[in-house]
């Protein structure tokens, strides 16, 4: 990273120094405050935001894709949750002989179904590093060859959306299976703890949330520093006008895949980190609707922003804790009307608004 | 049998295989001073006869205007030497050495040909000067342009061309602000900054006014010499101030090729183009 990254990005000065803010003041809140003072934040709370912010480091992933590439992935919660079953697989294999059935080497969910031995693709998952890279190498991976199928036949626009549909519904479908060794309709869940630090207390919680921000501050500061290169602006010129790009000598397949498959990787971050947070990571993490809440957060933070990204992701997730708390019935009306509301009153999304508010003040 | 040919030519221990042979010829050798050479170029779209032995040769330098009836082959032609149609038969050569149809379009833009399209299509998101930055003949692989800064050199080199085509109050601005005249000036300048020796220039007038359309004369006089410029326009009177050569096309091959006044006053010229629809 280079000086000038942040330069001119006032709403990404903000952004980053209210997140090392709340860092800072989150884990003070909830450790060194009592319980029964009104600043307290309760571990709950602090889970909670760390669970948000897993999903704005996503929505800045879907933000590089569709705000500077113009490419609407409809398909980005299937990096989000392979990210999370790596990091489930890790999780399950820490727990030992300490599952219901007590096998030291297979997770409860295939003793169950009496597997004898462990599958090929779950050797190494007991090795935090091996984890860790998968995490970011099967999102990826996949990423890869997806586009390099269907950018290099140029497939693009609406048919490209419904193709990463596609891509997420069949995983789903897949993982569903219990043949498929990830636990099938269950998921992984019942997680003890993670390089050896127990995932109920109240320390490892706070060292999640922390991770997590640290992950969203990088994941804002690398994906800043692609758009604000050379690099970026060959991206919005693709999306802007690609044909042109090509024609004056950039081969645009390449400059898609490597940039979504770098999108890629970070939602799958975001998965891993999401995952030991919630405690379970089961198909319905691949459902379409996910992936479509996802493209929502954006349009109605206000695309190619980054922070609009974040503004949107951890807006609405708040939206939709407190309404499916009062209201369970009403969330997905509201989400829907929400974006209905932002589509036609403020194209470039709350983002565009504080714009104007700034240009016009 | 043809797979043991295959066999055969794939073992020949005489030759390297195709693919290791290195592509010669992608430096331009214009020593007998013509840029351009097509020569017996036929393309079929259909059964419509697009070009029909089509031969045109371009000297290196020179300012050369194509005109004719909608349907003569202009754009067709354009598309040839871009590489975005093959001809069907025929060859085309730019300079002694670069077999033009042996090339992708990407490639023939970095061997020197660029090519304004009709419409004016600049990266309306982008500034001026970033649209020249874009345009800018560089490494294009992706981790060269994620690294790439500006050095001083190419600073010079955008100024340059903010010069030629007198944008240089206009930098800053978002090209989709421009008016269409300047945008077209600006695509002008991105064909410039890839250094092209020969310029393709499609109808560059159209929907300009008249203030718009001597700049733009004057602009395209200045480029030949330095560069080769083709230019393919409908306005005769802009063609009158341009050119002092100009190429009549008709029905996919050359109908006249002379002076303005020549082809003016060519029989088949009058017959065909300019005396039945003097209109445009």
């Amino acid at each position: 990273m280079r000086l000038g990254t942040l330069h001119l990005d006032r709403g990404g000065q903000i952004f980053l120094a209210l997140l090392a803010l709340t860092t800072l003041l989150v884990p003070i809140l909830n450790l060194a405050v009592p319980a029964d003072s009104p600043l307290h934040v309760s571990t709950f709370t602090v889970t909670l935001l760390g669970k948000y912010l897993t999903y704005a480091l996503l929505a800045i992933a879907v933000d590089l894709v569709w705000g500077y590439l113009g490419i609407l992935s409809l398909g980005h919660g299937a990096f989000f949750a392979l990210g999370g079953y790596a990091m489930g697989m890790y999780l399950m294999r820490q727990i030992g002989d300490r599952g219901v059935y007590g096998n030291p080497e297979l997770p409860d969910f295939m003793v169950f179904l009496n597997w004898q031995e462990l599958p090929w693709f779950w050797h190494g998952f007991d090795m935090f590093w091996f984890a860790a890279l998968m995490v970011m190498l099967v999102p990826g991976a996949l990423a890869f060859v997806f586009g390099w199928l269907a950018f290099r036949s140029r497939v693009t626009g609406v048919y490209l959306s419904i193709i990463t549909q596609a891509l997420t519904y069949a995983l789903m479908l897949a993982f569903f299976r219990n043949e498929m060794g990830f636990g099938g309709n269950n998921g992984l869940t019942d997680f003890k703890d993670l390089l050896g630090f127990d995932l109920q207390s109240d320390a490892t919680r706070i060292g999640l949330f922390i991770a997590s921000a640290l992950a969203v501050a990088g994941g804002y500061l690398a994906c800043r520093t692609i758009v604000t290169s050379k690099l970026g602006r060959v991206t919005v010129a693709i999306r802007d006008a690609e044909s042109r790009t090509r024609f004056i000598g950039y081969r645009v397949e390449r400059f898609k895949l490597w940039v979504f498959t770098f999108s890629a990787v970070l939602a799958g971050i975001a998965g891993a980190l999401y995952v030991p947070q919630v405690g379970i990571i089961n198909p319905g993490e691949f459902s379409p609707i996910n992936s479509i809440e996802i493209v929502v957060w954006v349009a109605i933070g206000g695309r190619a922003t980054l922070y609009g990204a974040v503004l949107g992701a951890l807006l609405v997730n708040y939206g939709k804790t407190y309404l499916t708390g009062v209201m369970p019935d009403a969330w997905l009306f509201a989400l829907g009307g929400l974006f209905v509301l932002v589509t036609l009153l403020l194209p470039q999304g709350i983002a565009g608004l504080l714009r104007r508010k700034e240009a016009t003040a | 049998m043809k797979t043991l040919d295959t066999l055969r030519t794939t073992m020949r221990r005489d030759q390297v295989w195709e693919i290791m042979v290195p592509k010669t010829g992608l430096e331009l050798d214009i020593s007998h001073g013509t840029i351009l050479y097509l020569e017996d170029i036929s393309v079929t779209f259909d059964g419509f006869r697009a070009i029909d032995r089509l031969n045109l040769y371009i000297d290196a330098g020179e300012l050369r205007c194509i005109i004719g009836p909608n349907g003569a082959g202009k754009t067709t032609m354009m598309d040839i030497i871009t590489g975005k149609t093959r001809p069907d038969t025929g060859t085309a050569w730019f300079g002694q050495t670069i077999d033009l149809l042996r090339l992708s379009e990407p490639e023939i833009a970095s061997v020197g040909i660029g090519r304004k399209f009709q419409k004016p299509t600049v990266f309306e998101h982008h500034s001026v000067m970033e649209n020249l930055e874009l345009a800018m003949a560089a490494d294009k692989r992706v981790w060269p342009t994620l690294v790439a800064r500006l050095t001083p050199e190419q600073h010079a080199r955008i100024d340059a061309v903010l010069e030629t085509i007198g944008l240089q109050a206009h930098r800053a601005r978002r090209a989709g602000a421009l008016s269409h005249g300047q945008k077209q000036w600006l695509e002008i300048g991105m064909l410039l900054m890839q250094d092209p020796h020969l310029l393709l220039v499609d109808e560059p007038v159209a929907g300009m006014t008249h203030q718009e359309m001597d700049r733009t004369a004057e602009l395209l006089k200045s480029l030949a010499g330095r560069h080769t410029v083709v230019v393919v326009e409908h306005d005769m009177d802009f063609v009158r101030s341009i050119a002092n050569k100009v190429t009549v096309l008709h029905q996919g091959s050359v109908l006249a090729e002379g002076t303005m006044d020549e082809v003016q006053n060519d029989a088949r010229v009058i017959e065909v183009y300019l005396g039945g629809d003097e209109g445009h």
